[in-house]
């Protein structure tokens, strides 16, 4: 089970349902932990191309995953405030229309 | 003269922007406004550089590629430096009263300015795949900030449609960059030597997300629509157009390897942005998303430069970037004016316009001779050149959507002008609710009249852009 193909199935699947949710889901909270698959899943490929078969992985990509990681935080922590502010002002967490909610 | 005073670039708005968190509200303000003023000061001696090397480069730490970063100042990047200068500058001037010190949004807005201009200018200058990276999220995060600054419930709807997007994009951008550097062993777009089509489409297709290219422009018109005046000038001006640059550097990494029929692909979704923009802007009824649908039909039009692919369009996309940035600005700024003086945005209010606020209406009209590529403005400039590219490549497609497009433009311009001065209605005879202050409307002006003046005399400009083009080498 250590073929890198592997990993980058399974990161691009974790990645589709990432964009399905991010898509059919109305919550706002449900679209923001469909983005942080979504980023999981890139990590992962990352670090799956940087290791290849039998070698010293490769210290860069793991430098990059650490940044975005740090920039998925951030971003998630903005969009969690931006989503109480908009829950305060309008009374749904949702994009959509009142009526349809 | 050193070229590491580019550092000064994005250290000097990064430091003020710390600098100012800490800061008492009331000197926030002040800061913002010396760094801004500060700015042509830097910028001057970089030109120079320019001018007289042809491009500037900084490695940092004396760590060279492939694993240290380097930034790579070309024609294109300092003609686009200067203009996030004046935008900024214009933006500021617009800004000063509104987000006076005693003002809620204050504290907010000017740190938030400084960490924009960081961003704007680090994306510029880099030429490492993920510096790019971390420099469009510091650009969209704080323009998503300051779209949300105002707190009502549209701009706050805006902000997090956009944000929800923006994320979007920037993931499929993260996992290009991540396939091209496990092809390539460096993030340094000069050693990128192979980039097949799965990278590369995540990457565009990431930065066409960011850069708004239809249909991926959702988050366009409402964020620019709802945002604050001096907020949407810096959208459009800056945000916007960064991630176009990184689009177009993103395409050229491929070189030769890219293929014809993504080229076509990508021409057809500007033929497409420039339709859907421009039919859109004709029919809104309200004056802001009116501009901000201008933005999506002229955002197409800088894409033809993937398919045109020569010397002269380059030359005329950038120096399209330039004027269409400083028109565009001027329009939200005078846009904005208008909506604070009416008491709202609906294109029926507008009659009567040319008395009440003279300055705006010469400034929606200047920005729209510039939009619609009318001489002697800077756009008819650039868009002779792209059909001149166009007709020389044989690509007739090009032209009538070069040309097409120009005309939907005089068509939704026209729309505004007409009815500002030449429409008879009870709305004319109302009285102004605001007066905008004056000093707003002469940046505005100022932006606009640039933007028109600047195709009196390319040439120097044209020249410096040509330098940039890096089909040159090859």
């Amino acid at each position: 089970m250590n073929d890198p193909l592997v990993y980058v199935l399974t990161a691009a699947a974790v990645f589709g349902i990432g964009v399905h949710g991010l898509i059919a889901a109305r919550h706002l909270m449900r679209k923001l932990l469909a983005i942080n698959l979504m980023l999981s899943a890139v990590f992962l490929l990352l670090l799956a191309t940087s290791a290849p078969l039998g070698q010293a992985p490769d210290p860069v990509p793991q430098a990059l995953v650490l940044t975005g990681i740090v920039i998925g935080v951030s971003s998630t922590a903005f969009a969690l405030a931006l989503m109480v502010r908009l829950v305060r002002r309008q009374g749904h967490a949702s994009l959509g229309r009142r009526d349809e909610r | 003269m050193n070229a590491d005073l580019a550092v000064g670039l994005v250290l000097l708005p990064m430091a003020g922007a710390l600098v100012a968190f800490g800061l008492p509200a009331a000197y926030r303000r002040a800061l913002a406004a010396a760094i801004a003023l500060g700015w042509p000061l830097l910028l001057l001696p970089l030109t120079l550089l320019v001018l007289r090397d042809g491009s500037i480069a900084v490695v940092f730490g004396d760590w060279q590629p492939p694993l240290g970063i380097v930034w790579r100042i070309d024609g294109l990047a300092l003609v686009m430096l200067w203009m996030h200068a004046a935008v900024g500058l214009a933006a500021l001037v617009h800004a000063w009263p509104g987000f006076a010190p005693d003002r809620r949004a204050a504290a907010t807005f000017w740190p938030l300015w400084l960490v924009l201009m960081t961003g704007a200018n680090l994306a510029l200058v880099t030429a490492d795949l993920f510096n790019l990276y971390v420099a469009l999220e510091l650009v969209t995060l704080t323009g998503i900030a300051l779209v949300a600054i105002t707190d009502s419930t549209a701009a706050l709807r805006a902000a997090m449609r956009y944000l929800l997007l923006a994320m979007l994009g920037s993931l499929m951008y993260l996992a290009g960059v991540g396939l091209t550097y496990a092809q390539n062993g460096t993030l340094a777009m000069a050693g990128i030597t192979a980039l097949e089509t799965t990278p590369l489409v995540l990457m565009l297709a990431g930065l066409m997300v960011k850069s708004a290219v239809f249909p991926l422009h959702v988050w366009l018109p409402p964020a620019y629509a709802n945002a604050p005046g001096p907020v949407a000038a810096m959208l459009a001006a800056v945000v916007g157009k960064t991630a176009l640059i990184a689009l177009w550097r993103v395409w050229w990494l491929a070189g030769d390897s890219a293929s014809q029929a993504l080229a076509m692909a990508i021409g057809v979704m500007g033929v497409a942005a420039i339709v859907y923009g421009s039919v859109a802007a004709m029919l809104h009824p309200r004056l802001r998303m009116v501009v901000a649908y201008s933005s999506v039909a002229q955002i197409g039009l800088l894409l033809l430069l993937i398919p045109l692919a020569g010397s002269d369009a380059f030359v005329a996309s950038g120096f399209h970037l330039l004027v269409h940035g400083l028109a565009k600005a001027a329009m939200f700024l005078a846009a904005a004016n208008i909506v604070m003086a009416l008491g709202s945005d609906w294109i029926r209010r507008l009659p009567g316009l040319d008395s009440k606020l003279p300055l705006e209406a010469f400034t929606l009209a200047l920005a729209g001779i510039t939009l619609i590529g009318l001489p002697p403005s800077g756009g008819w400039v650039s868009k002779w050149l792209l059909l001149q590219q166009a007709r020389s490549n044989d690509q007739l497609v090009w032209m009538v959507a070069i040309l097409g497009g120009s005309l939907l433009s005089a068509a939704y311009v026209f729309r505004l002008l007409a009815m500002s001065c030449f429409h008879a209605s009870h709305h004319a005879r109302r009285p102004i609710v605001t007066r905008p202050p004056r000093a707003g409307s002469l940046a505005a002006l100022l932006l606009a009249l640039a933007a028109a003046l600047l195709g009196l005399n390319p040439t120097p400009m044209l020249n410096l852009l040509a330098t940039a083009w890096p089909g040159a080498a090859s």
